[in-house]
């Protein structure tokens, strides 16, 4: 599809600096890759499975061959069929494999949500902790180009609802590549919640196999004036933002989630402790998301360190357009985090 | 041909399940199991004759109705009815109640209370046996309701394709609930399974001996590699779908029908075959039963006598270590 390409080669190559000392820089997509890679050598009991994951494209690079180095049994396509496939791999992590199915559209994630919601994170519970389902499934965003409705949608705030679920939401190639590692040895089933637009950014990525914890946060700009907790693809957008706020000395300081499942509370009320100013940023739509949530944890637990009411810049509860026009109206970006952030200010 | 050691031992597995299930139907009027319980009474020879095939590193994996498996398939039974009570002691630490069973020791690895559910799990248990070249065959029970869902058609169209070690059992007993397959069905449901590909059987889901047959063929077959069967066997249920209700007379099923199935009863049918040929007598089946009572006394009262969980243990086991 040309869209998917076009729409992503739009976009300027993104560097974002990390906590990696490592002089290597490579691609989000190149990271992922990397860690398939690598997670597969380490560990014989991890396969990849899902549609197309082994056809030329590679689910956009990120498979990329690996049939060829791994072999038909570790690597393979299957049949169109989301919600059973989910239920597979959770029998399969069941029976002692460490699966990795692949959804190039977040939209297809729920066709599988009775198997994931109802059986996959349930079954430890259910069982007494008898058996554990180590399982990652792994979801692409897509956005652009008229994809419309049904190819472009970013559900992560709905997952959260899901108990037994872990959700992680890498910005950086550093991320990608550890946090990935991190879901495949997690002994939990675990979303991966990938966005198209981030496969280009640069970043400092060790060439060794690393693990990125749950549940902890990322500074990526520190700032005195206001919190802007943004995740996934609006990490991006959140850091141009801080950067156009700083030439109207506002001082912005960004902080990148990295999992929403669990999320990193404390990275937040330490920041809202110097600003006093929230705002949120979510690649999904406003009510009953990730923004929302964040929003509930801090009035429940911080609202003491708030200055000024909260703030949530989120695409609006509508389905996606095809419109290039209405699309551009849809899409959250570093403008509307400017603008929100300087009435914020008044 | 079985020797008598196994025919006895069919006919045991066959009489614990339903005296386990008449014990649960008598005890369930004291509001102590406060859970919903699915009865297999009347469906206890599809369990015994495909279980019995099974080697203890086989897996099973059922439905809201599975009792029977697990006990056909060797688990554990102070357990099991601990699990009932929603003792901490149950196998599921009371966290899942009589929906949802496991015994991995026995190969046991769940149930689902979700119509369909199952198909898929059981099917990636049979594809991870594959894939670690094991030698295991995981036996995948479900009703005639289940086969309406897409998880059934998503799945054996899958394990055709991968020819992978599954046996799908189809417990056809006529109803979902209350709605008659008749209703539900455009054809035999064995036909569909056909069409996958998969060699599949529509037998006398009461006759224990043609299930082990099938069941016994349809392993073999399995473990050879060369790919997943299919069973459909007819059967009935004697009780109604949910708790210990009768439905006869409320307009759900005729008396007629009823009586067509009792008189056709498996445990019954198949007792009377072993004394036919002389493997059972009076006295045996007298010494079977008290056996099989003293399994159940003890089951009871290590289960009564259990702890129950304690409010602060509500959200373990949520996420594994």
């Amino acid at each position: 599809m040309p869209w998917t390409t076009i729409e992503v080669e739009k976009q300027d190559k993104f560097y974002i600096k990390d906590d990696s000392n490592e002089s290597r820089i490579i691609s989000y997509k190149d990271a992922i890759y990397e860690a398939l890679d690598q997670s597969m050598a380490r560990d014989s009991r991890v396969f990849i499975m899902g549609e197309g994951v082994d056809d030329p494209a590679g689910v956009f690079g990120t498979t990329k061959d690996l049939h060829k180095k791994y072999g038909a049994d570790r690597v393979f396509d299957t049949p169109i069929a989301e919600n059973s496939l989910t239920g597979m791999v959770t029998g399969a992590a069941m029976a002692g494999l460490r699966p990795i199915l692949i959804h190039s559209r977040m939209d297809f994630l729920i066709i599988s949500l009775d198997q994931l919601v109802n059986h996959a994170c349930k079954w430890c519970y259910m069982f007494g902790g008898k058996v554990k389902i180590p399982l990652v499934v792994r979801t692409i965003s897509a956005r652009g180009w008229g994809s419309g409705a049904q190819h472009s949608q970013c559900v992560q705030g709905m997952m959260m609802n899901v108990p037994g679920l872990k959700i992680a939401a890498p910005a950086t190639p550093y991320d990608a590549k550890g946090l990935l590692i991190s879901s495949i040895i997690d002994n939990n089933p675990v979303l991966f919640v990938e966005h198209r637009w981030l496969y280009k950014t640069m970043g400092n990525v060790p060439d060794n196999l690393y693990s990125i914890p749950f549940g902890k946060g990322m500074v990526r700009r520190k700032g005195t004036d206001v919190t802007i907790v943004a995740v996934s693809y609006m990490v991006i957008e959140a850091l141009k933002a801080a950067e156009k706020l700083q030439s109207e000395n506002i001082s912005a300081e960004v902080i990148d989630l990295r999992t929403i499942k669990p999320i990193d509370e404390d990275i937040i009320f330490d920041s809202l402790a110097k600003t006093g100013k929230l705002l949120i940023t979510d690649t999904g739509c406003k009510t009953g998301g990730v923004a929302s949530e964040i929003a509930a944890i801090v009035a429940e637990k911080a609202f003491h360190l708030l200055k000024k009411p909260i703030e949530r810049v989120c695409c609006p509860d509508g389905p996606t357009p095809a419109s290039d026009v209405l699309e551009k109206a849809y899409y959250q970006d570093s403008e509307s985090i400017f603008k929100k952030v300087l009435e914020m200010m008044k | 041909m079985l020797d008598n050691d196994k025919l006895i031992e069919l006919y045991k597995v066959m009489q614990t399940i339903r005296l386990v299930e008449h014990r649960i139907e008598d005890e369930y009027k004291y509001d102590e199991i406060k859970t919903p319980i699915h009865l297999s009474i009347g469906q206890e020879a599809i369990s015994a004759g495909v279980c019995i095939n099974l080697e203890k590193d086989d897996s099973v994996i059922g439905t809201h109705r599975s009792h029977a498996q697990y006990i056909a398939k060797g688990g554990d039974i102070n357990k099991m009815i601990a699990e009932l009570y929603l003792r901490k002691t149950g196998c599921s630490m009371g966290r899942g109640g009589s929906m949802h069973l496991i015994d991995p020791e026995a190969g046991v690895l769940g149930s689902t209370a979700i119509v369909g559910g199952s198909i898929p799990i059981g099917t990636g248990v049979a594809l991870a046996a594959k894939l670690q070249n094991k030698n295991n065959v995981t036996a995948i029970f479900f009703g005639d309701g289940a086969v309406d869902e897409g998880t059934f058609h998503e799945s054996l169209n899958f394990a055709a394709i991968k020819k992978l070690p599954a046996i799908y059992i189809c417990e056809n007993n006529s109803y979902a609930i209350n709605s008659h397959e008749m209703v539900r069905h455009s054809t035999s449901i064995y036909r569909w399974a056909e069409g996958y590909g998969i060699p599949a059987y529509q037998i006398d889901g009461n006759d224990v001996l043609k299930v082990y047959d099938i069941a016994k063929k349809a392993i073999s077959r399995a473990r050879r590699g060369e790919g997943p069967s299919f069973i459909e066997c007819i059967t009935y249920r004697w009780k109604g779908h949910i708790g210990t209700v009768n439905d006869i007379g409320e307009g759900q099923r005729t008396q007629a029908e009823y009586d067509y199935w009792i008189s056709k009863c498996p445990i019954k049918w198949f007792r009377d075959y072993l004394k036919g040929i002389g493997v059972l007598d009076d006295n045996m089946i007298k010494s079977i039963d008290e056996e099989i009572n003293q399994i159940i006394k003890a089951a009871f009262e290590f289960a009564q006598n259990s702890p129950k969980p304690l409010p602060s243990d509500l959200l373990e086991f949520v996420y594994a270590d």
